[in-house]
């Protein structure tokens, strides 16, 4: 119990990564497979987040005077899961456009059927 | 406490976002895990992250997805 | 076979990860390079939000890139969804009822209030360009999405979001000009915590806000029109 208390974000986000994995790797549908993408990057995004946590630390904002700067939680991961998360959602529009043209080219989102490209 | 609760919470949701048949419903529960990621950010001191995620997770992303499963089809066959 | 080849390389996966993870325990102060930006934030930026400094003044070149992937995914996405121009979609759209056109008269301009609040306030509360966008956005997609008859044209979209990456580079070469490096802060830096106040931080995080808006609410008109 001590050791889920203590680690429950890593497992969120390694519980995130892998479940996505499995789907982009076992799933035979398109749309799935961008669904377990996102998956993916939402759990990478956390892990992230996670290592930068201190213990007991406050938002990295001088909202009101007297915050001590030594308390605050790591600002970098956060500037950049921050702009992740943004590039995340255009590139997934661009893969599910991918998978709209697929399906008006062969009228299914099956990937073993597209076979355009195989020998 | 409210952590462990929320985490379990998510990964039920994206075992049933990978097992369900019908693709709509799919994307409206990984809406669900996007929601939560929101949440737990909230609980890691970063709430810029934290909005930044409930409304491109939540609501974009299933406005994308909704979009595309439209174009093509509801059902993932057997 | 294809889920058990699957489980077996996410077994090798879990057990190559598990050993380098054990190195950083959850919640400890690890903290080197940002204890330098935490503790010189107020003198060198002006900022409240150590967060925006980052992400505007220290790694703004970071910040630049970032933003031309997402003008190339848009551009990538209305190159593949492409089609000549009379065939966008006359497909017959159904009419919105009363009470979905109504909501939808009333929320979208609160909608981009809010999104403006959120940039403007990029400095000083939680939120910034980024988030301001999307919920920006979000309202462009409830448009889209409920209320058809009132169209929006995704090529004063293009034109709005070319001119706040215009801006976003002018005022980086401007500092180049004055002081002598890309996106130096030329600007007053006020008092903490007011509106004008930090520099160029706001300027930047406000043509930022403009050009995600306006780059989501693209992608999502690109996606809606240009397939049947």
């Amino acid at each position: 119990m001590s050791f889920l208390n203590a680690n429950t974000y890593y497992i969120a986000a390694f519980g995130l990564i892998f479940i996505g994995l499995y789907i982009v790797m076992a799933k035979k549908n398109l749309v799935k497979v961008v669904i377990g993408l996102s998956f993916v990057d939402s759990g990478i995004n956390l892990l992230l987040i996670s290592i930068g946590y201190i213990k007991g630390g406050t938002a990295p904002i001088f909202s009101r005077p007297g915050i001590s700067p030594l308390k605050m939680v790591d600002p970098i991961p956060q500037a950049l899961v921050l702009t992740a998360i943004v590039i995340g959602v255009a590139v997934l529009a661009l893969a599910l456009s991918l998978v709209v043209k697929l399906y008006q080219q062969y009228g299914t989102l099956d990937i073993r059927k597209i076979r355009g490209l195989k020998w | 406490m409210v952590a462990i609760i929320l985490v379990i919470i998510m990964l039920i949701a994206a075992v049933v976002a990978a097992v369900l048949k019908d693709l709509l419903g799919a994307v409206i529960v990984a809406a669900l895990v996007s929601l939560i990621t929101a949440i737990l950010f909230y609980l890691l001191q970063a709430p810029d992250v934290a909005m930044a995620e409930a409304s491109i997770g939540a609501a974009l992303e299933t406005v994308i997805f909704v979009i595309a499963i439209r174009k093509t089809e509801r059902f993932e066959d057997k | 076979m294809r889920k058990i080849i699957a489980l077996i390389f996410l077994a090798i996966l879990l057990w190559g990860i598990t050993k380098p993870v054990s190195r950083i325990p959850f919640g400890t102060n690890k903290i080197k390079v940002a204890e330098h930006y935490i503790t010189k934030d107020i003198t060198e930026t002006g900022a409240a939000n150590v967060v925006t400094s980052v992400v505007v003044l220290y790694r703004g070149f970071d910040t630049l890139g970032e933003v031309t992937i997402l003008f190339i995914a848009a551009i990538g996405l209305a190159s593949i969804l492409y089609l000549p121009r009379k065939k966008v979609s006359d497909e017959v759209l159904e009419e919105s009822s009363l009470i979905l056109r109504t909501g939808c008269r009333f929320l979208f301009p609160l909608i981009l209030l809010f999104g403006a609040y959120i940039f403007v306030h990029g400095h000083l509360t939680p939120g910034g360009g980024f988030q301001g966008g999307a919920i920006i956005a979000s309202g462009f997609a409830l448009i889209f999405l409920s209320c058809r008859e009132r169209v929006v044209s995704t090529v004063k979209l293009g034109v709005v979001e070319s001119l706040a990456g215009m801006t976003f580079v002018a005022v980086g070469l401007i500092g180049l000009a004055t002081g002598g490096y890309f996106l130096l802060s030329f600007l007053p830096k006020g008092t903490l915590n007011m509106l004008f106040s930090a520099g160029i931080i706001p300027v930047i995080y406000v043509a930022i806000g403009f050009k995600v808006g306006s780059e989501l609410a693209g992608i999502i008109g690109n996606l809606m029109e240009r397939t049947q």
